[in-house]
């Protein structure tokens, strides 16, 4: 099988999977008796419908290769950021600082990637946006809460763009045996973090019981991580074949980006409750916001990325 | 709606999002009075992003000629929003700064209107000037609809030349009316009031 074949078959089994997905939610609609498990029902079945235009989306893009990748990577930064701005209480001296954030520093650390220059691309935002954001904004002078207003925006764009740009550069990787394409590396983490998330969730509504952290996230249990994490990490091995992983290291790379992945949206959601809010935005019906999509692969991808530089390239 | 204007939406989508919460009426055709709160250069073309397209083209904000009336300005608001312009500097004293708007509303159109006259600095909107007042009496029958714009002091307050991408979300309220006797002040207080019971920020 040719690397294009592999990532059509992926596709067409995420379709499958999608298939499946909306039959159980139009049964369970017609079944549902309460109000209450109407209501989760239809979320549920929001959700799905949300999963069907993403993943038209993302094969789309996929389609069109790799500066379409990039492209879509970079408007799901924007989004996030722009939810991520829009939650946090920012004051009038950011103005300058945010502009340099929103239309140069994202479209820059992207255009880092489509230029293929991976040295500049991992030190540009920890190192030049940590210095120039803060500096920009003391020269509007406005010093009230100026520690906190420079670390939200330097969190914001961490999280947002620096760490989501770890996805897509992964097509950077020259990783010797392997004849790619390297999107198959991006649709393997892509596929391993989100069904992590959504079998936690099937997980959680079916046999969940404990509260993980009741105060940070009150729909995260044990039964819910054990069980939908362990399944996502056995999904992840079997998919070995997609990469330039042996089963074994393909079972280890899987289970880092789950317990990444998990604490991801469990960060990103203490950081949602200290801003006061239930969801990040309303772009995606049923799931919220872009970056309540994002939370969990802004963690699993750099590491994702680190780990596959580091141990194959 | 022209590709001007379509354009102009997108990127407005694109940069604020502007999406409706239809909290207290439903979008429909009947003929409105929509009056909102006014803290950007963006706020016009926001709540006519919020609108259906169909909506759109039927609906006309109301713009100051002094700020919208030359060059650029004057082809976005004339040609991508049709926009009604009206004088607020008003240098011919006899004549009625309201005509232009009286006009679209004989004709049957619907109207975007920001009765503070002029942009504010806070998140809640200042005193409303009387416009709105002498509109309802002449139109009875025009539903006046409450809006609230959120965040869009945040995204491109007085003096910014660059809009921050600031999401924010349009609220329409329960339709007001103009109650049979009610003196042109307490019917501002109360229109403005119903902006600010919008904005979940009580003051």
């Amino acid at each position: 099988m040719t690397g294009q074949h592999k990532l059509l078959a992926v596709f067409a089994g995420v379709v499958a999977l999608l298939i499946v997905a909306s039959l159980v939610g139009a049964l369970l609609a017609q079944r549902a008796a309460s109000a209450k498990s109407r209501e989760v029902i239809a979320n549920l079945n929001a959700r799905t419908k949300a999963w069907w235009v993403m993943v038209a989306v993302l094969g789309c893009a996929f389609a069109a290769g790799q500066g379409a990748t990039l492209v879509l990577f970079a408007f799901a930064s924007f989004f996030a950021l722009r939810e991520f701005i829009s939650l946090t209480p920012t004051s009038s001296g950011d103005s300058s600082a945010l502009a340099l954030a929103f239309y140069v520093l994202l479209p820059g650390q992207y255009a880092l990637i489509w230029t293929r220059q991976y040295g500049t691309f991992s030190i540009f935002l920890p190192v030049y946006a940590f210095l120039f954001l803060p500096a920009v904004s003391a020269l509007a002078s406005d010093t009230r809460d100026f520690l906190a207003r420079s670390a939200k925006i330097q969190w914001a764009v961490m999280v947002c763009v620096y760490c989501v740009s770890h996805a897509p550069a992964l097509l950077l990787l020259e990783l010797p045996g392997f004849d790619g394409p390297n999107a198959l590396l991006v649709m393997y983490l892509l596929l391993v973090v989100q069904l992590s998330d959504v079998l936690q969730y099937v997980f959680g509504k079916l046999f969940g019981r404990t509260p993980l952290a009741p105060q940070v996230s009150p729909s995260k249990t044990v039964e819910g991580l054990v069980g939908g994490g362990l399944t996502a990490v056995a999904v992840g091995g079997s998919l070995w074949w997609l990469t330039p992983f042996t089963w074994p290291q393909s079972l280890a790379l899987s289970a880092a980006i789950v317990a990444l992945g998990f604490l991801g949206g469990l960060c990103l959601s203490a950081v949602k409750r200290s801003l006061g809010a239930k969801d990040w935005g309303v772009m995606i019906e049923g799931h919220g916001g872009m970056l309540d999509r994002l939370d969990s692969l802004s963690f699993a991808a750099p590491v994702f990325f680190h780990l596959t530089r580091y141990f194959f390239e | 709606m022209r590709p001007s204007g379509a354009l102009l939406v997108g990127l407005v989508k694109l940069i604020v999002g502007a999406y409706p919460r239809w909290i207290g009426c439903q979008p429909c055709a009947r003929q409105r009075i929509y009056f909102a709160n006014h803290s950007s250069h963006i706020d016009t073309v926001a709540l006519w992003a919020a609108l259906p397209l169909e909506l759109r083209d039927v609906t006309h904000p109301v713009a100051a000629r002094d700020y919208w009336g030359h060059g650029l300005r004057r082809y976005i608001a004339t040609k991508a929003l049709r926009a009604v312009l009206i004088d607020r500097a008003r240098e011919d004293k006899s004549s009625n700064p309201l005509a232009p708007l009286i006009e679209t509303l004989a004709r049957g159109d619907s109207l975007i209107l920001f009765p503070e006259g002029t942009r504010g600095s806070e998140a809640l909107p200042g005193p409303f000037k009387s416009g709105l007042y002498h509109l309802a009496q002449q139109f009875p029958e025009v539903e006046l609809v409450p809006v609230h714009l959120e965040n869009l002091h945040r995204s491109l307050p007085k003096g910014a030349f660059v809009p921050i991408p600031i999401t924010c979300t349009v609220r329409f309220g329960a339709p007001l009316r103009l109650e049979p006797a009610e003196a042109k002040e307490p019917f501002l207080a109360r229109a403005r009031g119903a902006v600010i019971a919008l904005s979940g920020l009580h003051a």
